[in-house]
């Protein structure tokens, strides 16, 4: 295998240099842990050193997060230990790790919408003048330091209801920063962030490990853990599998190891030439979030629309899907309008859409995966209002097969199943409308490498059936790797349409930003 | 077996936990409590367990039962209807006056009149909580102080007696030695417990109580189910107001105050989450019987109204709080 040492010039070797002594900070090993006599966790190891930032890498169910919540105090572990400092430590809760210097920033964010940002970062904590009275010009002037530190441009006196999701995420970040913790937890940090964003918060990463601090860092990112990792741990079926420095291997390497087995990537085949134009946009428009967009999918195409946070991506889907109305133009499907701002319409006229976020838009999480397959699709099977069981069973088993959704049975709640599975259950409701044309925000968010994968063979085999995909990724692999044509979103414009076989990923972004 | 497992899913019993079992868990618990307080009551006092007492006891249910079955409705959409003990007064009063010594009609207009003054005022929470996003708390506790104003400016603040033989059959009558207010009760949940497991608008109440904003992705229209079980519930309340007129022999103006607080805590102690998504007609049944067999316990053994008040109160929270420790 070839050392990539290229795609990390200030990795491992500077960073190497010890700390205030050559022992590592926090040593893991032999972590075990049962649920209902179920092992989520066999084997959970990991050695991270001072000034380094770790890469935890593993599929969905490889005990990542099980052994995260151990490290912190949240879990119990049933078997194993964990040295901190050289020191056997054994947390009973968050705050007790807390105070050993260990924090985590997870992808739940948790403001307090109506107070300011200094407020929401010293909250339980703040300042106080004869321990009554919160010093407010104190607490301000704390705040202010520590974000002009990380380099956050987030204004301390803001009410964070007013902010951007990307600075709500700045802002837990820094909060968790605040607490000077020698050890910090981040699961999937960047996912409700621009790649604006992430550079800003890499940045800071970068000083926090020069001051001896280290970081555990979870993400399915790829790109970004060979960006800013110096060493890396593969857990796979709860076991530990290999670490090691990132320099040292490649992508292949380590989406390998994940995975557990090599992982084809899906090929293109050839854009079908003169085939039927499925969807047409015309002179689409919706106040201030996209303006005057005209764009057409083809039958048997795939077509990507790429573009950062806050460039009118999302809102531009679900305005086609009828979720907005637009303020001007239209939507045609098969050479027919679409009524606008009505989903249940686009529904019965063939559309389906698999929304960005599935927590909050796409699933009933306490709903059983049978339910939640069969909701779009009920009226379809239904006899004057009354649900065919059978014929629903039938159509939610063949759906469950067909996506290999793993799970006990049809009827457990969503809720308990990982990421991945829960995805496939949204596109498996999509897909019983028996749809034409899917529309995906973002199909891939925090899943793992293996189900990414089965997603975009899924989509290039949907559309190969002269469907069409209209796909929002904010990932440039990801788009390059499944669409025959891009259309790159800017501010709301749509400035160029691309073509899928010959952009490079440098392209894209230098169109997009 | 697989069938079985579906439909027990569907009536919407979940459990968090162990999905499998979680559903035949949480409804056998409800029974569970049922159960041992009625065991208590019948140690205590040998009258109890009697035919007689059991009829009884059904049919001072059996009221609180109808009401509760409407506001489950609401309640898995995640609203809250306040406005039910009001809505059946007026539903009461006029479905009475037409039915008095000195201005008879046929008793079918009078049902018709009832259920129709229900639903109607059901009809226009639902507008107002969906049409123009006003939260259902306050929606419903608008209704329930214009339907009294309502109820008093109809009847002048005067009961209305008098009714006519076959009106008072309703609440007074029965039928192969069951009251009728208690066949009314069981075919009330009958056909709930149809509508929420079979049909398609059960399932989008669930859906759409669980997540509003999957269910709108979904295809499903949102607004019109919620208002839809606002319709249910305003109907359930005009119901019971016939009932409770024709039981009571006379439509009072005050009649039913406070009757949405028993309903309400009947479908809590049936382990509906006032959440949204999650809960079913058979707990709910089973907390308004659970209600019922508090009270009628109690009074058997002497206990005072005053005690009554605050042992219930301290039941319903005690039992709320068991379901939370079981999770």
């Amino acid at each position: 295998m070839l050392l990539s040492t290229g795609s990390n010039p200030e990795g491992h070797g500077k960073n190497a240099a010890p700390g205030p002594r050559d022992e590592p900070l926090l040593v893991a090993d032999g972590i075990a842990k049962s649920f209902n006599g179920v092992p989520a966790l066999r084997d959970g190891r990991l050695v991270l050193k001072r000034g380094t930032v770790h890469a935890l890498c593993g599929g969905n169910g490889a005990g990542k997060s099980t052994f995260l919540n151990i490290v912190m105090g949240l879990l119990h572990r049933d078997e194993g230990s964990i040295r901190i400092d050289g020191m056997a430590v054994d947390f009973r809760s968050a705050a007790d790790a807390l105070r050993h210097g260990v924090t985590i920033i997870t992808q739940e964010l948790s403001p307090v919408p109506e107070m300011t940002v200094a407020e929401n970062i010293y909250l339980g904590r703040e300042p106080k003048i004869g321990g009554l009275v919160v010093d407010f010009p104190k607490m301000r002037q704390a705040a202010k330091r520590l974000l002009d530190d990380l380099e956050f441009d987030v204004p301390v006196g803001a009410r964070m209801r007013d902010l951007s999701l990307a600075q709500i995420q700045l802002v837990e970040i820094a909060k968790a920063l605040s607490h000077r913790a020698d050890i910090v937890i981040m699961d999937e940090p960047t996912s409700a962030i621009g790649e604006h964003e992430v550079h800003i918060l890499f940045n800071a990463l970068k000083r926090i490990k020069a001051r001896g601090s280290a970081i555990i860092y979870v993400s399915h990112k790829l790109t970004e853990i060979f960006e800013i990792a110096d060493e890396y741990t593969v857990f796979r079926d709860g076991r530990f599998i290999e670490s090691g420095a990132i320099s040292s291997i490649d992508r292949n390497h380590l989406v390998t190891q994940i995975v557990g087995h090599e992982v084809k990537t899906v090929e293109k085949g050839k854009p079908n030439e003169g085939a039927p134009i499925l969807l047409e946009v015309r002179s689409l428009s919706r106040g201030s979030h996209f303006k005057n967009i005209s764009v057409t999918v083809a039958a048997g195409e795939v077509l990507g629309i790429y573009g950062l946070l806050g460039s009118g991506r999302t809102e531009f889907l679900e305005t086609i899907y009828g979720i907005h109305a637009p303020t001007a133009g239209d939507v045609f499907l098969d050479g027919a309008r679409v009524d606008p701002g009505n989903p249940k319409k686009c529904i019965q006229r063939g559309m389906a859409m698999v929304p960005e976020d599935r927590k909050d838009t796409g699933l009933v999480l306490c709903a059983s995966i049978a339910h939640n397959i069969a909701l779009s699709s009920l009226a379809l099977r239904a006899v004057s209002g009354f649900v065919r069981r059978k014929a629903e069973a039938a159509a939610t088993d063949r759906m469950m097969r067909l996506h290999r959704i793993k799970a006990a049975s049809p009827n457990v709640p969503v809720e308990t199943l990982s990421g991945g599975n829960q995805q496939k259950v949204v596109f498996a409701r999509c897909l019983l409308t028996n749809p034409r044309l899917l529309i995906c925000d973002e199909p891939t968010r925090g899943i793992d490498e293996g189900s990414k994968q089965e997603i975009y063979a899924f989509l290039r085999e949907f559309a190969a059936k002269g469907n069409g995909v209209l796909v929002v990724s904010s990932e440039a692999p990801e788009i390059l790797q499944i669409s025959d044509r891009i259309a790159v979103f800017r501010q709301g414009r749509l400035d160029h349409v691309v073509d899928g076989h010959e952009t490079t990923q440098q392209m894209l972004t230098d169109l997009a930003s | 077996m697989v069938a079985n497992a579906i439909s027990n899913v569907a009536t919407g019993a979940r459990s968090k936990s162990i999905a499998a079992v979680g559903p035949y868990l949480k409804s056998f618990s409800i029974v569970i409590v049922f159960v041992v307080i009625s065991a208590f009551f019948a140690v205590a006092n040998e009258y109890f367990m009697t035919w007689l007492n059991w009829v009884n006891l059904l049919r001072q249910s059996s009221i609180n039962g109808v009401l509760a079955i409407g506001v489950t409705f609401v309640i898995l959409t995640k609203g809250i209807d306040l406005s039910v003990g009001s809505v059946m007064a007026l539903a009461g009063m006029i479905a009475a006056s037409l039915v008095t010594s000195t201005n008879q009609h046929f008793v079918l207009w009078a049902i018709v009149a009832g259920l129709g003054t229900g639903a109607a005022l059901g009809l226009l929470n639902g507008v107002i909580v969906t049409a123009f996003n006003v939260p259902p708390f306050v929606a419903t506790l608008g209704m329930l102080s214009m339907a009294r104003g309502l109820t008093l400016i109809f009847s002048d603040g005067r009961p209305v007696p008098n009714l006519s033989e076959s009106f008072r059959w309703i609440g007074g009558g029965s039928v192969a030695g069951v009251p009728v207010p208690v066949l009314i009760l069981f075919l009330v949940f009958a056909i709930g417990w149809v509508v929420l497991s079979y049909t398609t608008f059960g399932r989008y109440v669930y859906a759409v109580g669980g997540n509003d904003k999957a269910a709108k992705t979904s295809g499903i229209s949102t607004r019109t189910v919620i208002a839809s079980t606002y319709v249910i519930s305003g109907l359930l309340a005009g119901l019971a107001g016939l009932v409770l007129t024709s039981r009571t022999t006379a439509a009072l103006p005050q009649a039913g105050i406070g009757y949405e607080l028993d309903a309400i805590a009947a479908v809590v102690i049936g382990g509906t989450s006032l959440a949204g998504g999650r809960g079913s007609l058979v707990g709910t049944l089973f907390g308004a019987l659970i209600i019922g067999t508090i009270n009628n316990g109690m009074d058997l053994m002497g206990v005072s109204s005053y005690y009554q008040q605050l042992l219930k109160g301290a039941i319903i929270v005690v039992a709320v709080m068991l379901d939370q420790f079981r999770k």
